[in-house]
C-alpha cells in the first residue's frame, strides 16, 4: 500500500497527463465516427451563439454576392416553371389528384455560420436545429449543388459534415444516364471531389455532369454536384474520377436543408428486422 | 490574485483570436497561424503542474469546440505543455530551484528561439497528423506543419516585439 502510494505521489503528474490524453483521444475518435460525435461540435448553445453573432456582422459585407446567387437561382427555377406550363399547355388534359397527398420532399431555409475547408474533416455549422424541425441525416443543398449532411443537432444549432469531409460518402451518377457511383473526397482541392466505383462500361467524358442519385434516403435525386474534369487518373480498383464542383465550398451562405418525408417507411422496408 | 485573473484573461482571449481572427487567414488556402500555444511560453514555470496541464487541456478544448475538431487540439497543446519543463531543463539548463525566478524575455534570444521553435513545430507535426488521420496525404502534413509553423513563429515573434515592454 506503501508502495502503492509513493508510486502515485512520484508519477501523479504524468499519470494525470496520460489521463488528459486519453480523454482528448477518446474525443478524436468519436469525432470521426458519424454515429458517436456528441460532445464536442459547434451545435452547441455558446459556440454556436458566438458564431451566430459573428456571421450577423460579416455576413453584410457579401450581400452583393449572396443576391446575385439569389437572383441566379430564381431564373433557373423560373425557367423550369416555364417549361412545366408549356408542357402542360400541348397536355390535352391533366389529371392531378389533389386528394392523394404527394409530396416526397420539403425544404427548411438555413444560414451558414461556420465553415470549415482546409482540413481533411470538415463541419459546417447551421444557424437552424431541433426546435426548427432538423434532424439528424439531412441534407444540406443551395442553390448551385451540394453541401453536406446533417450529422448533430442541439435545440437552435445543426452542425454539417460537409461533402469535404473524408468520411462523406454519397450516391452520385451522371447526368442523363442511370450509371452511379459513390461521391468520396480524397483531402487534398477543396474544388475536387472523386466519383469512384462507377462502372467502366459508361460512356464519361470530360465535362460531364454528375448529380445526385437518388438511391439514397437523404437526397432527392437530380440535385447537381459538378462536372468531370478528368477521367482514370490511374487504371485504379476503384476507377476514380475527378469532378469539380459548381459550388465554391470556401464562400457559401444561405442553403436548404431537405427533409423527406419517407424516410422511415423506405429504411423499414429495407431492413425489416432491424428494430 | 491578479495573475490568476490575468491568465483566466488570457485563456479567454486566446480562443476568442484563434476561433474568430486566426482560423478565418487560411493563407494560400491552407496556411494557418495557431498563436494560442503562446499559453504554454507565457505561463509561469511552477514545480505544481496539474492546474497548467489542466489549463492548457481546457484552451485546446475549448478551441476543438468551436474548430469541430474532436479533440486534436486538446491532445497537442497538452503534449507540449507536459514536455515544457523537459525543454526547459536541456535548452535553458534551468532546475526546479531556478523556477520562480525564470522570465522567458529575459532569457538570451538564441536559446528562446530554440525553444520556442522546437515546442512550435512539435505541437503543429501532432495537430496536422491528427487532423489528416491517414498516411496517405504525409507530405501534405509536412509541408503544412513548415508552413504554419513559420507563420506561427512569425507573429509570435512579431507580438512579442510590439507588446513588450521598453526598457
Amino acid at each position: 500500500m506503501q508502495q502503492l502510494i509513493y508510486f502515485f505521489q512520484r508519477f501523479k503528474y504524468f499519470l494525470f497527463f496520460l489521463l488528459l490524453q486519453f480523454i482528448a483521444l477518446i474525443l478524436i475518435f468519436n469525432n470521426l465516427n458519424f454515429h458517436k460525435s456528441k460532445f464536442v461540435n459547434s451545435a452547441n448553445a455558446l459556440s454556436g451563439g458566438l458564431y451566430n453573432q459573428y456571421s450577423n456582422i460579416s455576413t453584410y459585407f457579401n450581400l452583393q454576392e449572396v443576391n446575385k446567387a439569389l437572383l441566379e437561382e430564381n431564373r433557373l427555377l423560373r425557367k423550369q416553371l416555364d417549361q412545366n406550363k408549356y408542357f402542360n399547355f400541348f397536355d390535352d388534359s391533366t389529371m392531378v389528384d389533389s386528394t392523394k397527398y404527394l409530396q416526397k420532399f420539403t425544404y427548411i431555409s438555413a444560414k451558414i455560420i461556420n465553415n470549415n475547408y482546409a482540413r481533411a474533416f470538415n463541419f459546417l455549422t447551421l444557424n437552424k436545429g431541433k426546435n426548427q424541425g432538423l434532424e439528424k441525416e439531412m441534407a444540406v443543398i443551395n442553390g448551385k449543388g451540394v453541401i453536406g449532411i446533417i450529422d448533430n443537432t442541439s435545440n437552435n444549432y445543426a452542425r454539417v459534415q460537409s461533402i469535404l469531409n473524408r468520411n462523406s460518402k454519397l450516391n452520385a451518377r451522371l447526368k442523363n444516364s442511370t450509371y452511379f457511383g459513390t461521391l468520396k473526397w480524397d483531402g487534398e482541392d477543396y474544388s475536387i471531389v472523386q466519383l469512384t466505383d462507377i462502372p467502366r462500361q459508361a460512356p464519361i467524358k470530360v465535362g460531364d455532369t454528375i448529380e445526385t442519385g437518388g438511391k439514397s434516403t437523404i437526397f432527392p435525386e437530380g440535385i447537381l454536384i459538378g462536372t468531370v474534369i478528368n477521367k482514370n487518373k490511374q487504371d485504379a480498383v476503384d476507377n476514380a474520377i475527378d469532378v469539380k464542383l459548381f459550388n465554391d465550398m470556401s464562400n457559401v451562405g444561405p442553403v436548404y436543408v431537405i427533409k423527406n418525408f419517407h424516410k422511415e417507411e423506405i429504411k423499414l422496408l429495407e431492413n425489416p428486422e432491424n428494430e | 490574485m491578479s495573475r490568476t485573473l490575468y491568465f483566466g484573461f488570457l485563456f479567454v482571449f486566446l480562443i476568442l483570436l484563434q476561433v474568430f481572427v486566426l482560423n478565418n487567414i487560411q493563407f494560400l488556402g491552407y496556411i494557418n497561424p495557431y498563436l494560442y500555444i503562446i499559453f504554454v511560453f507565457v505561463y509561469p514555470l511552477k514545480e505544481k503542474r496539474i492546474p497548467f496541464l489542466f489549463a492548457s487541456f481546457m484552451l485546446g478544448l475549448g478551441i476543438d469546440f468551436f474548430s469541430d475538431s474532436g479533440g486534436i487540439h486538446a491532445f497537442s497543446i497538452l503534449t507540449i505543455a507536459y514536455l515544457r519543463l523537459f525543454f526547459v531543463k536541456v535548452f535553458f539548463r534551468k532546475y526546479p530551484i531556478d523556477y520562480p525566478f525564470f522570465v522567458l524575455n529575459l532569457e538570451p534570444f538564441g536559446k528562446k528561439f530554440n525553444y520556442v521553435v522546437t515546442l512550435t513545430f512539435l505541437h503543429h507535426f501532432i495537430l496536422f497528423s491528427f487532423a489528416n488521420f491517414s498516411f496517405q496525404n504525409i507530405s501534405h502534413v509536412l509541408l503544412n506543419t513548415l508552413f504554419s509553423s513559420i507563420f506561427t513563429l512569425i507573429l509570435y515573434f512579431l507580438s512579442i516585439f510590439i507588446f513588450s515592454k521598453k526598457q
